[in-house]
């Protein structure tokens, strides 16, 4: 079943829905890694809980005026101006007050939504049937999801993603600095307003799959999940366009490969699971490779100490020190250096001396800042360079056995 | 005894005179600078003489770098102009190179050193430009200049202070400009940076380029500046080091701040009518 899903073999509706996730999934990821960048992801939070006011007040106005409350391009367009102006109060309040963003975006967040709530009651009460699923706009609904609203997903994701190809370089230049952009006549107001724009676009597409509330996982996780693997923007960004498709797209086709699985969720929980694994199991920034680099760093740092020691006839009383020096056959049991360990001992000492050489000379600048106490001095000079240092030490130093 | 300070001075750059602002790389009329209601840059002139290294110096919160920012725009300022070689500012950002304040960004940002040093080629890329071998030489041109080049494709968040300052530096190297504004490049650096860097504007000013740096080492003013401008929140003087670096302005510009042994080991003219 979920391998028909997957294959997008469960029918007309599940194969919409798993198209337009995507596309959602897609552009919310790249969106929402120039906002993780900038360091202002909780603003979508607010972004997205100020559509509420709007989709309902888009809904009464289109009753009022006769025609289909559910037309979704109304709802939506309704959506887009009361974030609109949730933005503009969230940026008023910040510049204007001594409020900080945070308290800001609280405030916005929660009269909005609250805002929102009431007037979705409120047409509950005025006649049932008609309102029909504006609740589906909190979670998300995919259900009833029509060709129309695919179509309106993927034009807006692809108009946000244009936006952004065209934007990249300046959006990238305010996120790591925006003192130097401000000086070179980027204008830092106007790119925050074009990305919370994007950010808008992409909320308001994804009312009708995630829902307003789960709008921002979509938009951070993907980001924060890509910056795991890279230390280049550029390639956060593509990640993150990446994870959040894919997130989308398992997720959707999970949620439709059985009954009663809730779109919107599903496709966070798959983005947070592909988190999850990140946070784990990355390279360099993983939480496991945190944890195997520092086990091996200390054993590094005994290893290299017993050897000084040894090296300089000191005794050693760490026991994991010991333990190490024999398990590499350094040292025999009775704590006597065997011949190995000696000639590694010296060969530490000297390669100290080495090291104090290159590290007080300017011209090994890039060498001396590789210089943690334990890497081997061949990694990071040629065997030129050391015979060179070697002539400046002297001969070998007699090692006392 | 401030205001006197500033009307005896005897300062040769005609600090008002209409000729003086149209020839400055950078000249500020009247810039006023709040943070709330408190100004922390009030109603300052500055000349900038062409082709000089000019330090702006003061004490801690004297509004030096503030000075910068709101000259370029990079906080608003209350009132004031600003001039770049004679021309509005807004016209002339291609010619001028700012290196801020190295602890102004986020250095675990996902990025590499030379992928900084591109951004410094910014106009040049334009928004959709693709980034060629060009592009990268250049970049690595710059970095050795900073004696960079073999951190080219280190992240960022691996490098020094200094080295990180160096690398701001060569980012504003890549522009290719005439008036290069560093704020507090020496601050928290090691001695071969302040080396390197020093080295760098030297060469720049032999070019015929105009260096302005914010400054705050007081014992190396005189090595390594042409010019000095003394700022309190207000203009304390401005002019060539011989003239306007003196125990005199030094004294209304730190106030009780600065002892008088400092004072003495700076080599500067002694203070005028024995205050001492």
């Amino acid at each position: 079943m979920l391998f028909d899903a997957l294959l997008l073999q469960l029918g007309y509706n599940a194969t919409l829905v798993a198209i337009g996730a995507t596309l959602l999934g897609v552009s919310a990821g790249i969106t929402g890694t120039f906002l993780f960048l900038r360091k202002r992801a909780l603003v979508s939070d607010a972004v997205s809980h100020a559509t509420l006011p709007g989709v309902g007040i888009a809904f009464l106005v289109m009753v009022a005026l006769g025609g289909d409350g559910r037309n979704l391009a109304g709802l939506l367009l309704g959506s887009a101006i009361s974030a609109g102006i949730g933005l503009w109060c969230l940026n008023w309040l910040t510049r204007n007050t001594r409020l900080a963003e945070d308290a800001a975006i609280g405030a916005v967040l929660s009269v909005f939504f609250g805002f929102g709530i009431v007037i979705l009651t409120v047409i509950q009460t005025l006649g049932v049937g008609r309102q029909a699923g504006l609740e589906g706009f909190l979670l998300g609904s995919t259900a009833g999801m029509l060709w129309n609203d695919a179509l309106v997903i993927a034009g807006g994701g692809a108009a946000a993603l244009l936006l952004i190809v065209l934007m990249r370089r300046p959006m990238t230049m305010v996120a790591f600095d925006p003192e130097y952009a401000a000086a070179r006549g980027i204008s830092v107001s106007r790119i925050d307003m074009a990305m919370m724009g994007l950010v808008m676009a992409v909320t308001v597409v994804g009312l009708k799959i995630v829902g307003l509330i789960l709008i921002v996982a979509l938009l951070i996780i993907p980001a924060v999940t890509a910056r795991f693997w890279t230390e280049r923007s550029d390639l956060v960004v593509l990640l993150a366009g990446v994870a959040g498709g894919v997130a989308a797209y398992v997720g959707a086709a999970l949620s439709a490969s059985a009954p009663n699985l809730p779109t919107g969720p599903i496709i966070v929980l798959v983005s947070f699971a592909l988190f999850a694994l990140s946070l784990l199991f990355a390279p360099n920034r993983g939480v496991l490779a945190a944890v195997l680099r520092h086990i091996r760093f200390q054993r590094q740092v005994h290893l290299r100490q017993g050897l000084l020691a040894v090296a300089q006839e000191q005794l050693i009383y760490e026991p994991l020190t010991l333990r190490l020096l024999r398990r590499h056959g350094l040292l025999r049991a009775d704590g006597v250096p065997t011949e190995k360990g000696r000639a590694r001992a010296a060969k530490a000492l000297r390669d100290e001396h080495r090291w104090a050489l290159v590290r007080s000379d300017q011209s090994h600048e890039a060498a001396a800042a590789m210089y943690d106490g334990l890497r081997d001095i061949e990694t990071v000079l040629t065997a030129d360079q050391i015979r060179e240092i070697d002539n400046l030490i002297g001969g070998p130093k007699e090692v006392s056995a | 005894m401030t205001l006197e300070l500033a009307r005896d001075n005897g300062m040769p750059t005609a600090t008002n005179g209409t000729a003086a602002l149209e020839q400055s790389p950078f000249a500020i009329r009247g810039l006023t600078v709040s943070y709330g209601e408190k100004p922390a840059v009030f109603s300052v002139d500055m000349t900038v003489e062409a082709g000089k290294m000019t330090a702006i110096i003061g004490p801690n919160g004297a509004g030096k770098s503030t000075l910068l920012k709101a000259a370029l725009g990079v906080v608003p300022p209350v009132s004031g102009r600003v001039q770049v070689f004679g021309k509005p500012l807004d016209t002339q950002r291609a010619r001028i190179a700012y290196v801020p304040q190295r602890a102004s960004v986020d250095w675990d940002f996902p990025t590499r050193v030379i992928d900084v040093v591109i951004m410094g080629l910014y106009r040049e890329l334009g928004l959709l430009g693709r980034i060629t071998g060009r592009h990268k030489a250049a970049a690595r041109d710059c970095l050795e200049r900073v004696g960079m080049a073999d951190f080219a494709d280190r992240q960022i968040g691996q490098l020094s202070g200094g080295q990180q300052q160096r690398v701001f530096l060569a980012r504003a190297l890549a522009q290719g400009a005439d008036l290069y504004l560093l704020d507090e490049p020496f601050a928290g650096v090691d001695a071969a940076t302040e080396k390197a860097i020093i080295a760098v504007l030297k060469q720049l000013r032999a070019e015929g380029k105009t260096v302005v740096v914010v400054h705050h080492d007081l014992a190396t003013v005189t090595d390594y500046f042409d010019n000095v401008f003394l700022i309190n929140t207000r203009k304390v003087a401005e002019g060539p080091v011989s003239e306007a670096f003196t125990a005199d302005t030094l004294q209304a510009a730190y106030g009780g701040r600065l002892a008088t042994a400092q004072v003495d080991q700076l080599g500067v003219a002694p203070v005028m009518g024995g205050v001492y």
